[in-house]
Protein backbone atom coordinates (compact mmCIF):
# COMPACT_ATOMS: atom_id res chain seq x y z
CA UNK A 1 0.00 0.00 0.00
CA UNK A 2 2.59 2.78 0.65
CA UNK A 3 4.72 0.97 -1.92
CA UNK A 4 1.82 2.09 -4.38
CA UNK A 5 1.64 5.21 -2.70
CA UNK A 6 5.51 6.11 -2.97
CA UNK A 7 5.47 4.85 -6.36
CA UNK A 8 2.19 7.52 -7.60
CA UNK A 9 4.14 10.02 -5.68
CA UNK A 10 7.33 9.34 -7.42
CA UNK A 11 5.18 9.40 -10.97
CA UNK A 12 3.87 13.10 -9.83
CA UNK A 13 7.32 14.27 -9.47
CA UNK A 14 8.36 12.78 -12.73
CA UNK A 15 5.55 14.04 -14.56
CA UNK A 16 5.69 17.88 -13.02
CA UNK A 17 9.46 17.74 -13.74
CA UNK A 18 8.45 16.18 -17.58
CA UNK A 19 6.11 18.89 -17.62
CA UNK A 20 8.71 21.89 -17.04
CA UNK A 21 11.26 19.94 -18.97
CA UNK A 22 8.93 19.99 -22.11
CA UNK A 23 7.73 23.38 -21.88
CA UNK A 24 11.38 24.88 -21.35
CA UNK A 25 12.27 22.93 -24.48
CA UNK A 26 9.39 23.85 -26.53
CA UNK A 27 9.84 27.87 -25.82
CA UNK A 28 13.53 27.69 -26.29
CA UNK A 29 12.86 25.70 -29.78
CA UNK A 30 10.46 28.30 -30.76
CA UNK A 31 13.11 31.38 -30.45
CA UNK A 32 15.40 29.53 -33.41
CA UNK A 33 13.79 29.51 -37.17
CA UNK A 34 12.63 28.03 -39.40
CA UNK A 35 9.03 27.51 -38.35
CA UNK A 36 7.30 24.73 -39.51
CA UNK A 37 4.50 26.08 -41.05
CA UNK A 38 3.43 22.94 -42.76
CA UNK A 39 3.17 21.05 -39.88
CA UNK A 40 1.19 23.68 -37.77
CA UNK A 41 -1.23 23.53 -40.45
CA UNK A 42 -1.87 20.00 -40.71
CA UNK A 43 -2.20 20.19 -36.87
CA UNK A 44 -4.51 23.05 -36.97
CA UNK A 45 -6.89 20.87 -39.30
CA UNK A 46 -6.82 17.51 -36.98
CA UNK A 47 -7.25 19.79 -33.83
CA UNK A 48 -9.77 22.75 -34.83
CA UNK A 49 -11.37 21.81 -37.31
CA UNK A 50 -12.15 18.16 -36.42
CA UNK A 51 -12.92 18.92 -33.40
CA UNK A 52 -15.75 21.78 -34.77
CA UNK A 53 -19.18 18.73 -34.99
CA UNK A 54 -17.65 17.55 -31.22
CA UNK A 55 -17.94 21.38 -29.57
CA UNK A 56 -20.82 22.07 -31.41
CA UNK A 57 -22.99 19.14 -29.97
CA UNK A 58 -21.65 19.53 -26.55
CA UNK A 59 -22.32 23.32 -26.35
CA UNK A 60 -25.82 22.92 -27.79
CA UNK A 61 -27.10 20.48 -25.60
CA UNK A 62 -25.11 22.10 -21.96
CA UNK A 63 -26.98 25.17 -23.58
CA UNK A 64 -30.49 23.12 -23.75
CA UNK A 65 -30.12 21.34 -20.69
CA UNK A 66 -28.78 24.16 -18.82
CA UNK A 67 -32.12 26.64 -19.35
CA UNK A 68 -34.39 23.34 -19.26
CA UNK A 69 -33.43 22.76 -15.24
CA UNK A 70 -32.98 26.31 -14.69
CA UNK A 71 -36.59 27.17 -16.15
CA UNK A 72 -37.70 24.52 -14.46
CA UNK A 73 -36.58 24.93 -10.94
CA UNK A 74 -36.89 28.47 -11.01
CA UNK A 75 -40.33 28.82 -12.19
CA UNK A 76 -41.72 27.72 -8.30
CA UNK A 77 -40.22 31.23 -7.39
CA UNK A 78 -41.81 32.87 -10.34
CA UNK A 79 -38.04 33.26 -11.60
CA UNK A 80 -38.00 32.59 -15.11
CA UNK A 81 -37.00 36.13 -16.34
CA UNK A 82 -33.83 35.47 -14.98
CA UNK A 83 -32.98 32.21 -17.05
CA UNK A 84 -31.03 34.33 -20.17
CA UNK A 85 -29.18 36.07 -17.85
CA UNK A 86 -27.85 33.05 -15.37
CA UNK A 87 -27.51 30.73 -18.87
CA UNK A 88 -25.22 32.69 -20.47
CA UNK A 89 -23.36 34.04 -18.03
CA UNK A 90 -22.34 30.67 -16.68
CA UNK A 91 -21.36 29.53 -20.31
CA UNK A 92 -19.55 32.49 -21.23
CA UNK A 93 -17.81 32.30 -17.64
CA UNK A 94 -17.48 28.73 -17.28
CA UNK A 95 -19.39 25.85 -19.19
CA UNK A 96 -18.41 27.23 -22.91
CA UNK A 97 -14.74 27.02 -22.10
CA UNK A 98 -13.94 24.18 -19.67
CA UNK A 99 -16.56 21.66 -21.50
CA UNK A 100 -14.75 22.58 -24.77
CA UNK A 101 -11.57 21.86 -22.98
CA UNK A 102 -12.61 18.40 -21.75
CA UNK A 103 -14.30 17.32 -24.73
CA UNK A 104 -10.95 18.20 -26.50
CA UNK A 105 -8.44 16.89 -24.03
CA UNK A 106 -10.86 13.53 -24.41
CA UNK A 107 -10.60 13.83 -28.13
CA UNK A 108 -7.30 15.30 -29.24
CA UNK A 109 -5.16 14.23 -25.95
CA UNK A 110 -5.81 10.42 -26.59
CA UNK A 111 -5.24 10.90 -30.19
CA UNK A 112 -2.00 12.91 -29.39
CA UNK A 113 -0.48 10.79 -26.68
CA UNK A 114 -1.58 7.14 -28.86
CA UNK A 115 0.17 9.12 -32.35
CA UNK A 116 3.57 9.54 -30.56
CA UNK A 117 4.10 6.98 -28.23
CA UNK A 118 3.67 4.41 -31.16
CA UNK A 119 6.00 6.51 -32.88
CA UNK A 120 8.49 5.79 -29.78
CA UNK A 121 7.42 2.30 -30.09
CA UNK A 122 8.10 2.04 -33.68
CA UNK A 123 11.11 4.09 -33.35
CA UNK A 124 10.26 6.91 -35.61
CA UNK A 125 11.12 9.52 -33.16
CA UNK A 126 14.22 8.14 -32.71
CA UNK A 127 14.62 8.33 -36.45
CA UNK A 128 13.25 11.99 -36.55
CA UNK A 129 16.69 12.56 -34.37
CA UNK A 130 19.21 10.01 -35.86
CA UNK A 131 18.06 12.41 -39.08
CA UNK A 132 19.25 15.31 -37.97
CA UNK A 133 16.36 16.85 -36.84
CA UNK A 134 14.00 17.92 -33.58
CA UNK A 135 11.09 15.81 -32.32
CA UNK A 136 10.27 18.91 -30.66
CA UNK A 137 10.12 20.94 -33.64
CA UNK A 138 8.33 18.13 -35.59
CA UNK A 139 5.94 16.67 -33.23
CA UNK A 140 5.82 18.71 -29.91
CA UNK A 141 5.62 22.19 -31.17
CA UNK A 142 3.17 22.17 -34.12
CA UNK A 143 0.99 20.35 -31.52
CA UNK A 144 0.96 22.85 -28.76
CA UNK A 145 0.79 25.58 -31.03
CA UNK A 146 -2.37 24.63 -32.63
CA UNK A 147 -3.83 23.45 -29.49
CA UNK A 148 -3.37 27.11 -28.27
CA UNK A 149 -4.67 28.36 -31.30
CA UNK A 150 -7.54 26.25 -31.96
CA UNK A 151 -8.85 26.06 -28.56
CA UNK A 152 -9.73 29.40 -27.20
CA UNK A 153 -11.67 29.70 -30.80
CA UNK A 154 -13.57 26.70 -30.39
CA UNK A 155 -14.33 27.65 -27.04
CA UNK A 156 -15.54 30.84 -28.08
CA UNK A 157 -17.61 28.99 -30.66
CA UNK A 158 -18.47 26.64 -27.67
CA UNK A 159 -20.34 30.19 -25.71
CA UNK A 160 -22.17 31.30 -29.11
CA UNK A 161 -23.85 28.00 -29.53
CA UNK A 162 -24.48 27.44 -26.26
CA UNK A 163 -26.65 30.74 -25.91
CA UNK A 164 -28.29 29.80 -29.31
CA UNK A 165 -28.94 26.35 -27.85
CA UNK A 166 -30.71 28.37 -24.54
CA UNK A 167 -32.72 30.57 -26.85
CA UNK A 168 -34.26 27.71 -28.61
CA UNK A 169 -35.30 26.13 -25.61
CA UNK A 170 -36.19 29.11 -23.83
CA UNK A 171 -38.84 30.04 -26.38
CA UNK A 172 -40.18 26.48 -26.95
CA UNK A 173 -40.14 25.31 -23.63
CA UNK A 174 -39.86 27.87 -21.57
CA UNK A 175 -42.49 30.31 -23.55
CA UNK A 176 -39.93 33.51 -23.78
CA UNK A 177 -39.98 36.21 -25.83
CA UNK A 178 -37.55 35.36 -28.18
CA UNK A 179 -36.63 39.38 -28.56
CA UNK A 180 -36.91 39.42 -24.42
CA UNK A 181 -34.56 36.64 -24.34
CA UNK A 182 -32.03 38.19 -27.04
CA UNK A 183 -32.26 41.68 -25.24
CA UNK A 184 -31.17 40.23 -21.43
CA UNK A 185 -28.83 37.98 -22.86
CA UNK A 186 -26.78 41.20 -24.89
CA UNK A 187 -27.69 43.46 -21.72
CA UNK A 188 -26.35 41.16 -19.32
CA UNK A 189 -22.83 39.46 -21.04
CA UNK A 190 -19.89 41.92 -20.90
CA UNK A 191 -16.54 41.59 -22.49
CA UNK A 192 -15.53 40.64 -19.21
CA UNK A 193 -17.39 37.76 -18.58
CA UNK A 194 -16.17 36.68 -22.34
CA UNK A 195 -12.42 37.06 -21.49
CA UNK A 196 -12.54 35.77 -18.12
CA UNK A 197 -13.97 32.39 -19.60
CA UNK A 198 -11.79 32.46 -22.55
CA UNK A 199 -8.65 33.20 -21.16
CA UNK A 200 -8.35 30.25 -19.58
CA UNK A 201 -8.90 28.10 -21.90
CA UNK A 202 -5.24 29.62 -23.34
CA UNK A 203 -3.79 27.65 -20.25
CA UNK A 204 -5.93 24.43 -20.80
CA UNK A 205 -4.57 24.48 -24.60
CA UNK A 206 -0.88 24.28 -22.74
CA UNK A 207 -2.37 21.46 -20.40
CA UNK A 208 -3.82 19.88 -22.66
CA UNK A 209 -0.96 19.43 -25.29
CA UNK A 210 1.95 19.28 -23.48
CA UNK A 211 0.77 16.60 -21.21
CA UNK A 212 -0.38 14.48 -23.68
CA UNK A 213 3.20 15.40 -25.60
CA UNK A 214 5.01 13.88 -22.13
CA UNK A 215 2.68 11.24 -21.75
CA UNK A 216 3.13 9.79 -25.39
CA UNK A 217 7.19 10.26 -25.36
CA UNK A 218 7.89 8.79 -22.34
CA UNK A 219 6.45 5.73 -23.49
CA UNK A 220 9.08 3.02 -23.22
CA UNK A 221 8.36 0.01 -25.40
CA UNK A 222 5.48 -1.96 -25.91
CA UNK A 223 1.56 -1.62 -27.46
CA UNK A 224 0.38 -1.65 -23.70
CA UNK A 225 2.19 0.95 -22.65
CA UNK A 226 0.91 3.15 -25.37
CA UNK A 227 -2.58 2.91 -24.48
CA UNK A 228 -1.87 3.05 -21.06
CA UNK A 229 0.27 6.51 -21.78
CA UNK A 230 -3.08 7.50 -23.64
CA UNK A 231 -5.31 7.03 -20.70
CA UNK A 232 -3.61 8.58 -18.42
CA UNK A 233 -2.98 11.88 -20.95
CA UNK A 234 -6.78 12.03 -21.08
CA UNK A 235 -6.97 11.34 -17.22
CA UNK A 236 -4.23 14.07 -16.04
CA UNK A 237 -5.31 16.61 -18.51
CA UNK A 238 -9.02 16.85 -17.27
CA UNK A 239 -7.91 17.09 -13.61
CA UNK A 240 -5.32 19.63 -14.35
CA UNK A 241 -8.20 21.90 -16.47
CA UNK A 242 -10.59 21.30 -13.48
CA UNK A 243 -7.87 22.18 -10.93
CA UNK A 244 -6.57 25.05 -12.82
CA UNK A 245 -10.52 26.05 -13.51
CA UNK A 246 -10.78 27.39 -9.77
CA UNK A 247 -7.36 28.64 -9.28
CA UNK A 248 -7.14 30.86 -12.55
CA UNK A 249 -11.13 32.01 -11.81
CA UNK A 250 -9.81 33.37 -8.59
CA UNK A 251 -6.71 34.50 -10.12
CA UNK A 252 -9.01 36.17 -13.09
CA UNK A 253 -11.08 37.71 -10.20
CA UNK A 254 -8.42 39.36 -8.61
CA UNK A 255 -6.52 41.30 -11.77
CA UNK B 1 37.48 7.94 -37.73
CA UNK B 2 35.81 7.24 -34.40
CA UNK B 3 37.24 6.18 -31.14
CA UNK B 4 35.91 4.88 -28.42
CA UNK B 5 36.97 4.55 -25.14
CA UNK B 6 36.24 2.91 -22.27
CA UNK B 7 33.05 3.17 -22.72
CA UNK B 8 29.79 1.87 -19.88
CA UNK B 9 26.53 2.09 -20.60
CA UNK B 10 23.31 0.36 -18.19
CA UNK B 11 19.73 0.21 -17.99
CA UNK B 12 18.57 -0.15 -14.32
CA UNK B 13 20.46 -2.76 -12.77
CA UNK B 14 21.31 -4.20 -15.73
CA UNK B 15 25.04 -3.39 -17.05
CA UNK B 16 24.95 -3.71 -21.30
CA UNK B 17 28.51 -2.34 -21.54
CA UNK B 18 31.50 -2.24 -19.53
CA UNK B 19 34.32 -0.29 -20.60
CA UNK B 20 34.55 -0.95 -24.30
CA UNK B 21 37.24 0.90 -26.20
CA UNK B 22 37.93 0.17 -30.03
CA UNK B 23 38.66 2.69 -33.02
CA UNK B 24 37.55 2.71 -36.30
CA UNK B 25 39.87 4.10 -38.99
CA UNK B 26 38.76 6.40 -41.91
CA UNK B 27 37.72 4.03 -44.94
CA UNK B 28 37.93 1.18 -43.00
CA UNK B 29 34.90 -1.58 -41.89
CA UNK B 30 34.38 -2.74 -38.56
CA UNK B 31 32.34 -6.02 -37.97
CA UNK B 32 30.30 -5.88 -34.85
CA UNK B 33 28.94 -9.30 -34.16
CA UNK B 34 27.65 -10.80 -30.75
CA UNK B 35 24.86 -12.66 -29.29
CA UNK B 36 20.89 -11.18 -29.56
CA UNK B 37 20.72 -8.63 -26.57
CA UNK B 38 24.40 -8.35 -26.13
CA UNK B 39 24.19 -4.57 -26.74
CA UNK B 40 25.08 -3.97 -30.33
CA UNK B 41 22.38 -1.80 -31.43
CA UNK B 42 22.80 0.34 -28.46
CA UNK B 43 26.33 0.93 -29.44
CA UNK B 44 25.46 1.71 -32.63
CA UNK B 45 22.64 4.07 -31.13
CA UNK B 46 25.43 5.75 -28.62
CA UNK B 47 27.97 6.65 -31.10
CA UNK B 48 25.18 9.56 -32.50
CA UNK B 49 23.99 10.33 -29.22
CA UNK B 50 20.38 8.36 -29.13
CA UNK B 51 21.73 7.23 -25.97
CA UNK B 52 24.03 8.55 -23.65
CA UNK B 53 26.99 7.34 -22.07
CA UNK B 54 27.36 7.10 -18.82
CA UNK B 55 30.93 7.33 -18.77
CA UNK B 56 33.60 6.84 -21.16
CA UNK B 57 34.62 9.03 -24.18
CA UNK B 58 33.19 8.55 -27.72
CA UNK B 59 35.28 10.75 -30.35
CA UNK B 60 34.08 11.65 -33.62
CA UNK B 61 36.12 13.48 -36.02
CA UNK B 62 38.35 14.64 -33.30
CA UNK B 63 35.21 15.78 -30.82
CA UNK B 64 34.09 14.37 -28.15
CA UNK B 65 30.21 13.39 -28.14
CA UNK B 66 29.29 12.23 -25.12
CA UNK B 67 29.15 15.72 -23.75
CA UNK B 68 27.20 17.31 -26.80
CA UNK B 69 23.27 18.79 -26.54
CA UNK B 70 20.75 17.68 -28.57
CA UNK B 71 21.58 20.89 -31.15
CA UNK B 72 25.15 20.33 -31.01
CA UNK B 73 24.60 16.43 -32.09
CA UNK B 74 22.83 17.47 -34.88
CA UNK B 75 26.01 18.17 -37.00
CA UNK B 76 27.53 14.63 -36.30
CA UNK B 77 23.60 12.80 -37.54
CA UNK B 78 24.40 14.55 -40.95
CA UNK B 79 27.93 13.13 -41.23
CA UNK B 80 27.13 9.78 -39.13
CA UNK B 81 24.24 7.77 -40.66
CA UNK B 82 22.68 5.37 -38.59
CA UNK B 83 20.34 2.37 -40.98
CA UNK B 84 17.75 1.06 -38.25
CA UNK B 85 17.67 -2.56 -37.54
CA UNK B 86 13.98 -2.27 -38.15
CA UNK B 87 14.02 0.58 -40.61
CA UNK B 88 12.41 3.12 -38.43
CA UNK B 89 9.89 4.44 -41.28
CA UNK B 90 7.81 7.44 -41.16
CA UNK B 91 4.61 5.41 -41.44
CA UNK B 92 2.53 8.47 -42.08
CA UNK B 93 5.04 9.23 -45.18
CA UNK B 94 4.82 7.50 -48.57
CA UNK B 95 8.28 5.96 -49.29
CA UNK B 96 9.47 8.83 -51.39
CA UNK B 97 8.89 10.82 -48.74
CA UNK B 98 10.87 9.57 -46.43
CA UNK B 99 13.41 9.43 -48.44
CA UNK B 100 12.96 13.05 -49.21
CA UNK B 101 12.55 14.13 -45.61
CA UNK B 102 16.54 14.23 -45.06
CA UNK B 103 17.43 16.12 -48.64
CA UNK B 104 14.17 18.32 -47.58
CA UNK B 105 15.24 19.25 -44.34
CA UNK B 106 18.89 19.72 -45.04
CA UNK B 107 20.04 20.56 -48.39
CA UNK B 108 18.49 23.36 -50.75
CA UNK B 109 17.75 21.00 -53.50
CA UNK B 110 14.67 21.75 -56.16
CA UNK B 111 12.09 19.49 -56.15
CA UNK B 112 12.99 18.03 -59.30
CA UNK B 113 16.60 17.11 -58.18
CA UNK B 114 15.29 15.35 -55.11
CA UNK B 115 12.79 13.35 -57.24
CA UNK B 116 15.82 12.40 -59.82
CA UNK B 117 17.76 11.75 -56.61
CA UNK B 118 15.65 9.27 -54.96
CA UNK B 119 14.21 7.30 -58.11
CA UNK B 120 17.98 6.21 -59.23
CA UNK B 121 18.65 5.49 -55.35
CA UNK B 122 15.31 3.34 -55.12
CA UNK B 123 16.53 2.05 -58.53
CA UNK B 124 19.77 0.96 -57.34
CA UNK B 125 17.61 -0.80 -54.09
CA UNK B 126 15.77 -2.63 -56.29
CA UNK B 127 12.83 -0.81 -55.17
CA UNK B 128 12.04 1.17 -58.43
CA UNK B 129 8.13 0.49 -58.08
CA UNK B 130 7.72 1.60 -54.29
CA UNK B 131 7.88 5.14 -54.57
CA UNK B 132 3.70 5.58 -53.89
CA UNK B 133 3.47 2.89 -51.43
CA UNK B 134 3.38 3.65 -47.41
CA UNK B 135 5.63 1.58 -45.55
CA UNK B 136 3.05 -0.51 -43.80
CA UNK B 137 2.58 -2.28 -47.32
CA UNK B 138 6.10 -3.10 -47.71
CA UNK B 139 7.63 -6.41 -46.61
CA UNK B 140 9.91 -6.06 -43.76
CA UNK B 141 12.76 -6.76 -46.22
CA UNK B 142 12.04 -4.44 -48.41
CA UNK B 143 11.93 -1.47 -45.13
CA UNK B 144 14.68 -2.47 -44.19
CA UNK B 145 16.60 -1.22 -47.54
CA UNK B 146 14.15 1.91 -47.32
CA UNK B 147 15.61 2.33 -43.90
CA UNK B 148 19.27 2.05 -45.92
CA UNK B 149 18.57 3.87 -48.90
CA UNK B 150 17.22 6.56 -46.48
CA UNK B 151 20.40 6.68 -44.42
CA UNK B 152 22.62 7.23 -47.12
CA UNK B 153 20.86 9.36 -49.55
CA UNK B 154 23.04 12.89 -47.79
CA UNK B 155 26.18 10.89 -48.88
CA UNK B 156 27.40 10.14 -44.97
CA UNK B 157 31.13 9.93 -43.78
CA UNK B 158 30.38 7.14 -41.78
CA UNK B 159 27.28 4.85 -41.80
CA UNK B 160 26.24 2.61 -38.75
CA UNK B 161 24.59 -0.82 -40.16
CA UNK B 162 21.83 -2.32 -37.94
CA UNK B 163 22.01 -5.98 -38.85
CA UNK B 164 21.30 -4.69 -42.73
CA UNK B 165 20.75 -8.48 -44.45
CA UNK B 166 19.05 -10.03 -41.62
CA UNK B 167 15.66 -11.29 -43.05
CA UNK B 168 16.94 -10.53 -46.43
CA UNK B 169 16.40 -13.38 -49.09
CA UNK B 170 20.19 -14.23 -50.57
CA UNK B 171 19.47 -12.17 -54.05
CA UNK B 172 19.05 -8.79 -51.77
CA UNK B 173 21.65 -9.86 -49.35
CA UNK B 174 23.91 -9.54 -51.96
CA UNK B 175 22.89 -6.16 -53.20
CA UNK B 176 23.01 -5.35 -49.79
CA UNK B 177 26.61 -6.22 -49.17
CA UNK B 178 27.50 -4.84 -52.84
CA UNK B 179 25.97 -1.98 -51.60
CA UNK B 180 28.49 -1.58 -48.68
CA UNK B 181 31.34 -2.71 -50.45
CA UNK B 182 30.30 0.31 -53.01
CA UNK B 183 30.16 3.09 -50.11
CA UNK B 184 33.86 1.46 -49.07
CA UNK B 185 35.40 1.60 -52.09
CA UNK B 186 34.10 5.50 -51.83
CA UNK B 187 36.34 5.76 -48.40
CA UNK B 188 33.48 5.85 -46.17
CA UNK B 189 33.42 4.55 -42.58
CA UNK B 190 31.48 1.73 -41.69
CA UNK B 191 30.35 -0.36 -39.03
CA UNK B 192 28.27 -3.49 -39.82
CA UNK B 193 26.42 -5.08 -36.70
CA UNK B 194 25.20 -8.21 -38.28
CA UNK B 195 24.87 -12.45 -37.76
CA UNK B 196 25.55 -12.89 -41.06
CA UNK B 197 29.32 -14.39 -41.19
CA UNK B 198 29.88 -14.82 -45.01
CA UNK B 199 28.95 -11.14 -45.38
CA UNK B 200 30.69 -10.42 -42.66
CA UNK B 201 34.05 -11.88 -43.89
CA UNK B 202 32.88 -10.60 -47.45
CA UNK B 203 32.85 -6.65 -46.10
CA UNK B 204 34.54 -6.25 -43.27
CA UNK B 205 38.73 -5.08 -42.29
CA UNK B 206 37.95 -6.37 -39.04
CA UNK B 207 35.61 -8.06 -37.18
CA UNK B 208 34.97 -7.79 -33.11
CA UNK B 209 33.24 -10.01 -31.08
CA UNK B 210 30.90 -8.06 -27.85
CA UNK B 211 30.74 -10.16 -24.74
CA UNK B 212 29.43 -9.52 -21.74
CA UNK B 213 30.01 -6.04 -22.17
CA UNK B 214 33.09 -6.29 -23.31
CA UNK B 215 34.64 -5.88 -26.37
CA UNK B 216 38.33 -6.80 -26.55
CA UNK B 217 38.43 -9.50 -29.11
CA UNK B 218 38.72 -8.04 -32.27
CA UNK B 219 40.67 -9.87 -35.55
CA UNK B 220 40.80 -9.79 -39.26
CA UNK B 221 38.74 -11.96 -41.14
CA UNK B 222 41.54 -14.33 -42.86
CA UNK B 223 42.58 -14.59 -39.06
CA UNK B 224 39.42 -16.15 -37.98
CA UNK B 225 38.82 -17.76 -41.06
CA UNK B 226 42.17 -19.78 -40.87
CA UNK B 227 41.75 -20.62 -37.31
CA UNK B 228 38.49 -23.11 -36.13
CA UNK B 229 39.78 -22.44 -32.64
CA UNK B 230 39.16 -18.37 -32.95
CA UNK B 231 36.80 -17.36 -30.38
CA UNK B 232 35.04 -15.68 -33.24
CA UNK B 233 34.98 -18.76 -35.36
CA UNK B 234 33.25 -20.80 -32.08
CA UNK B 235 30.82 -18.13 -31.55
CA UNK B 236 30.08 -18.63 -35.40
CA UNK B 237 29.50 -22.10 -35.04
CA UNK B 238 26.70 -21.21 -32.16
CA UNK B 239 29.29 -23.05 -29.86
CA UNK B 240 29.64 -19.61 -27.23
CA UNK B 241 27.10 -17.34 -26.84
N1 LIG C 1 15.81 1.72 -23.62
C1 LIG C 1 16.14 0.60 -22.97
N2 LIG C 1 15.73 0.41 -21.71
C2 LIG C 1 16.08 -0.69 -21.01
N3 LIG C 1 16.84 -1.68 -21.50
C3 LIG C 1 17.29 -1.56 -22.76
C4 LIG C 1 16.97 -0.42 -23.57
N4 LIG C 1 17.57 -0.56 -24.77
C5 LIG C 1 18.21 -1.75 -24.72
N5 LIG C 1 18.06 -2.35 -23.52
C6 LIG C 1 18.65 -3.62 -23.11
O1 LIG C 1 20.02 -3.60 -23.48
C7 LIG C 1 20.40 -4.88 -23.95
C8 LIG C 1 21.07 -4.74 -25.30
O2 LIG C 1 20.11 -4.41 -26.27
P1 LIG C 1 20.46 -4.27 -27.81
O3 LIG C 1 19.23 -3.87 -28.51
O4 LIG C 1 21.66 -3.42 -27.98
O5 LIG C 1 20.85 -5.77 -28.21
P2 LIG C 1 21.43 -6.30 -29.57
O6 LIG C 1 22.81 -6.78 -29.31
O7 LIG C 1 21.27 -5.26 -30.62
O8 LIG C 1 20.50 -7.55 -29.87
P3 LIG C 1 19.87 -8.06 -31.25
O9 LIG C 1 20.93 -8.85 -31.93
O10 LIG C 1 18.74 -8.91 -30.82
O11 LIG C 1 19.43 -6.86 -32.02
C9 LIG C 1 19.17 -5.74 -23.97
O12 LIG C 1 19.22 -6.58 -22.84
C10 LIG C 1 18.03 -4.77 -23.84
O13 LIG C 1 16.99 -5.34 -23.08
MG1 LIG D 1 20.08 -4.99 -32.27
Amino acid sequence: MTQQLKSTLDRFLLFVGGFGILLKQVASELLHPPFEWRLLMEQIYQIGFRSFPLIFITALSTGMVMTLQFGIGLAKFGGQPYVPKIVSLSILREMGPVFTSLMVAARVGAGMASEIGSMVVTQQIDAIRALGTSPIRKIVIPRVLATFICLPLLGSLANLVGVVGGLIVGVTELKLDPEFYILKVTTTLLLDDYFSGVGKSFFFAIFISITACYFGLTVKEGTKEVGLATTQAVVVSSILILVGDFFLTKLFFIL
Amino acid sequence: MIEVRRFKKRFGSKEVHRGVSFHVEQGECLGLIGGSGSGKSVLLRSLIGLEKADSGSIVIEGQDITQMTERELIGIRKKVAYAFQGGALFDSMTVFDNLAYPLREHTDLKESDIKKKIRDLLFEFGLADSENLFPGSLSGGMQKRVGLARAIILNPDTILYDEPTAGLDPFNTRKISEMILRLKAKKKTGILVTHDMPVAFEVCDRIALLVHGNLDIIAKPKEIQQDALHPISIFAHGDIT
